[in-house]
């Protein structure tokens, strides 16, 4: 296992280095930059001297070659550079920013966990019934909801005429500010996991070993608890995992719509001013966590089943 | 000048006389939103070049002058009086003695000077640096080649003698945000991260990406003043979001797209607290007179103005959210003429100059638009079939937002659709079409004409007001008969307001900063906010 750990985390740095390689080459030859995006919106004529001072200042007029070379020589420090727009250190700014982000995400995927995996559950122990056929195309509804939409609806219902949440923001961090987006966020995964443990308890249910089970007399709750149950963990927890992982990149549009201080509108703003320090160090951020949890997820496969070997 | 103010009269709803009749109430918070982003990059608003933070300047920070709103115009902030030159170069300035920062140190000479020299130093790459450049020395001083900034001399300790390079009016380069007095006695990275100024509100917390809050300073230099106790600054880029939160009574203020103004002008709870400005910001398109020798000739600039039905896009695309242009001043500007007509629609008009130019089959070119609803790709497409009547082939060519800017300045169009600054002051806006001005600066369009060089350097040499602004109304119709751009609108701004707020003004330079000490809210306030 501890070898088998190690492997994971050493597979992670050839991604790592792909994706801010990647990033750092389209972030070079997209047009625009930094200093002339100050001046896009034309609330000030342009500052032909301040633009060129700036770029200087941020090694924009040095060949790519070299930037890339400095801009590895700190990735390799673990210094994600300091901002073209707050002067702040990379890092800084998204520890400021992550634990929103992650508070959100967690939210959402309970939400979605919670709701999701019984209702798939009982839909493929009920197959055909009317619960079955509802969480269907709730699940259908869910998926292809865009979630921007989904947001100004739960606005519009529980905060403007209901009157029973804040709208948006973060205010003083209370669980209240955190319902809304997380439900907005999360109902995605919920759909997705519903169909995901339907398909999967349905598939064991109509294995050979459920049939033994059955025939061996064992009731119905002992075979749900002790065969199904297990045995469709594994297709549930995978899309647990991708989805966990990936939820922090879905949440921009949400924490965007809900004025939620994350991580995704971070990255937004940062790319729309070309803070190029920031959207590199933001988006390695989103890739790292999705490598991690998945990594986490391959871990927990030993410990759901036994018959997958890690080596 | 009454011309003019009487116009902005006309275009507010006349909240801010409304608040002057009323007894202002002291106490209650005010939930504000900061809609340019989703977040402020910084708390040391003297090196932002945002409007974002300026939320956050407006509140806790002071410059030498301020705008003033109703009477259209720079006025003393920082000093009680001021005394001129004869040559109206040299400055005195006796600063105001009651002013405290939120430190407890009185406002000096040395807090001017100490904040001067920072914003004027290269090194520090301000964007307030133009401003202080019209000092005199403050550009050998940026460049390090004097210890000290020659135009700036202590007389003591309360008196400043600032020499300018021009006689032209210091109020609009010293009002700006990036020229605002820091307290000479704290550390400039402190401001970063607990800013310290003269404002009438002290700063009490940044939760990053969702809002600053500021509460009342005691102290402030304007008595009876602020009348709120806290202000709450939330950051709210998403006008949908905007929209629900403020008929939620979540925020007091909201400011609207075009697509909101028009729902809450038919809404009958919204539709009385409203208020409405015509920005100093023109939207034009300019036409590059090095890429496209067609527009070189006058005649066919003249054309595109007569081929194009302005009215019906600013009806239909703006939804009535902005006023049609006559020429590049706007209509708060001192040196606007109200007499001014804007080109009329008139194709057959168009199609007859386009003939006499050389130019009967028409031509070719493309516009380099942003994604903007009000000045972008959709104005844009509405134009290309109103030029093919006239024979005029456009092509839209569409770029990113952060990307226009970059295009615009180096020359990379061969027209360009944009929103420019043409305000406050007439003199800075006009010379945008001045030759000397780079086209990298404002001189987008490359234009070059020695006649109206002549207008604009006597404009330039003038020290009397009223006739430096005659002068500059002359330039303006000289540039609205030369037609180096196509005059489309000046932005109409406007701001919802919940019915218990007061104190809000028609602020033309930016409606959505307002002057939070003149701000009260009445007693019907909710009761979170009373």
């Amino acid at each position: 296992m501890l070898r088998f750990t190690i492997r994971r985390l050493l597979q992670m740095i050839p991604t790592i280095f792909v994706v801010a390689l990647l990033i750092f080459f389209i972030f070079s030859i997209v047009p625009g930059s930094f200093a002339a995006t100050l001046f896009s919106d034309g609330r000030a004529d342009a500052d032909p001297e301040l633009i060129a001072r700036l770029n200087r200042e941020f090694g924009l007029d040095r060949p790519l070659w070299e930037r890339i070379l400095t801009y590895f020589g700190d990735l390799l420090r673990f210094d994600l550079g300091t901002s073209f727009r707050t002067r702040l250190p990379v890092t800084e700014m998204i520890n400021q920013r992550i634990w929103a982000s992650l508070e959100l995400a967690v939210a959402a995927m309970v939400f979605a966990v919670v709701i999701g995996v019984p209702l798939g559950f009982m839909a493929a122990l009920r197959p055909g019934s009317v619960l079955d056929t509802v969480t269907m195309i709730g699940a259908v509804s869910g998926l292809s909801l865009p979630q921007f939409w989904l947001g100004l609806l739960l606005m519009m219902l529980f905060a403007l005429h209901l009157g029973w949440l804040p709208s948006f923001g973060y205010g003083d961090g209370a669980f209240r500010n955190l319902v809304l987006p997380a439900i907005a966020l999360g109902v995605t995964p919920l759909a997705l996991l519903a169909r995901t443990t339907r398909a999967g308890v349905l598939d064991v249910l109509n294995s050979d070993f459920i049939r033994t089970a059955h025939s061996k007399g064992m009731s119905e709750p002992q075979v749900v608890r002790w065969h199904v149950a297990r045995n469709a963990l594994v297709l549930i927890v995978t899309t647990v995992g991708l989805q966990f992982g990936s939820l922090i990149g879905q949440a921009v549009v949400i924490e965007k719509l809900f004025a939620w201080p994350g991580i995704g509108s971070l990255l937004v703003d940062s790319v729309a001013i070309r803070d190029i320090p920031v959207v590199q160090g933001t988006i390695l951020v989103i890739v790292l966590w999705f490598l991690v949890i998945n990594t986490a997820v391959d871990l927990l496969y030993a410990a759901i089943d036994p018959r997958i070997k890690q080596g | 000048m009454m011309r003019t103010l009487s116009l902005a009269a006309l275009l507010s709803l006349g909240t801010a006389s409304l608040a002057l009749a009323e007894t202002p109430r002291s106490g209650g918070v005010l939930n504000f939103t900061a809609p340019y982003g989703t977040s402020f990059a910084t708390l040391d608003t003297q090196s932002s070049p945002t409007i974002q933070e300026h939320f956050l300047t407006f509140a806790i920070h002071r410059s030498m002058y301020s705008w003033d709103s109703i009477g259209n115009k720079p006025v003393l902030e920082l000093a009680d009086s001021v005394d001129v030159s004869e040559d109206g170069l040299t400055y005195t300035y006796h600063l105001k003695k009651n002013a405290v920062f939120h430190n407890g140190k009185p406002l000096t000479v040395d807090d001017v000077i100490f904040s001067y020299k920072r914003i004027a130093d290269a090194k520090n790459s301000m964007p307030g640096a133009r401003y202080i450049q019209t000092i005199k020395g403050a550009d050998a001083f940026g460049k390090g080649e004097a210890a000290e900034i020659e135009g700036l001399v202590k007389v003591d300790d309360h008196t400043v003698a600032i020499t300018f390079n021009t006689a032209a009016n210091p109020g609009f380069p010293l009002m700006e945000t990036g020229t605002i007095i820091l307290p000479s006695n704290v550390p400039v990275e402190q401001q970063a991260t607990q800013p310290v100024g003269l404002g009438a509100f002290v700063f009490k917390e940044h939760v990053p990406g969702s809002q600053i809050v500021v509460t009342k300073f005691d102290k402030y230099y304007e008595e009876g003043k602020p009348y709120l106790d806290r202000v709450n600054i939330i950051v709210m880029g998403e006008g949908a979001a905007r929209d629900v939160a403020f008929r939620n009574k979540e925020v007091d203020v909201s400011v609207l797209g075009p697509a909101q103004y028009q729902d809450y002008l038919n809404d009958a709870n919204l539709k009385d607290h409203l208020l409405e400005v015509a920005e100093t910001f023109t939207r034009n398109v300019g036409f590059s007179q090095t890429k496209v020798e067609a527009f070189k000739d006058k005649r066919v600039r003249q054309a595109i103005n007569y081929a194009i039905n302005s009215d019906l896009i600013i009806q239909r695309l703006a939804r009535g959210k902005a006023v049609r242009a006559t020429g590049w001043l706007p209509v708060g500007s001192p040196a606007y003429d109200n007499d001014a007509k804007p080109y009329a629609y008139d194709p057959d008009k168009a199609r007859a100059l386009l003939k006499e130019a050389g130019y009967e089959k028409g031509f070719e070119f493309a516009i380099t638009a942003g994604p903007n609803e009000s000045w972008g790709m959709p104005v844009v497409e509405a134009l290309i079939p109103m030029l093919a009547q006239v024979g005029v082939t456009l092509k839209a060519r569409p770029v990113e937002s952060a990307a226009l800017s970059g295009h615009v300045t180096s020359g990379d169009f061969e027209a360009y659709m944009w929103s420019n600054l043409t305000g406050p002051d007439p003199l800075t806006v006009m010379r945008c079409y001045y030759s000397k001005t780079p086209q990298s600066a404002c001189n987008y369009t490359a234009y070059n004409n020695p006649a109206y060089d002549v207008i604009y350097e006597a404009a330039l040499a003038e020290r009397d007001g009223d006739k430096q602004a005659e002068l500059l109304k002359k330039a303006n119709n000289f540039i609205q008969e030369e037609a180096p751009v196509w005059f489309f609108n000046y932005n109409k701004a406007v701001m919802a307001y919940q019915p218990w707020v007061h104190g809000l003004v028609p602020n033309a330079t930016e409606l959505a900063l307002q002057p939070y000490d003149e701000i009260w809210i009445d007693d019907s306030a909710p009761a979170n906010r009373k």
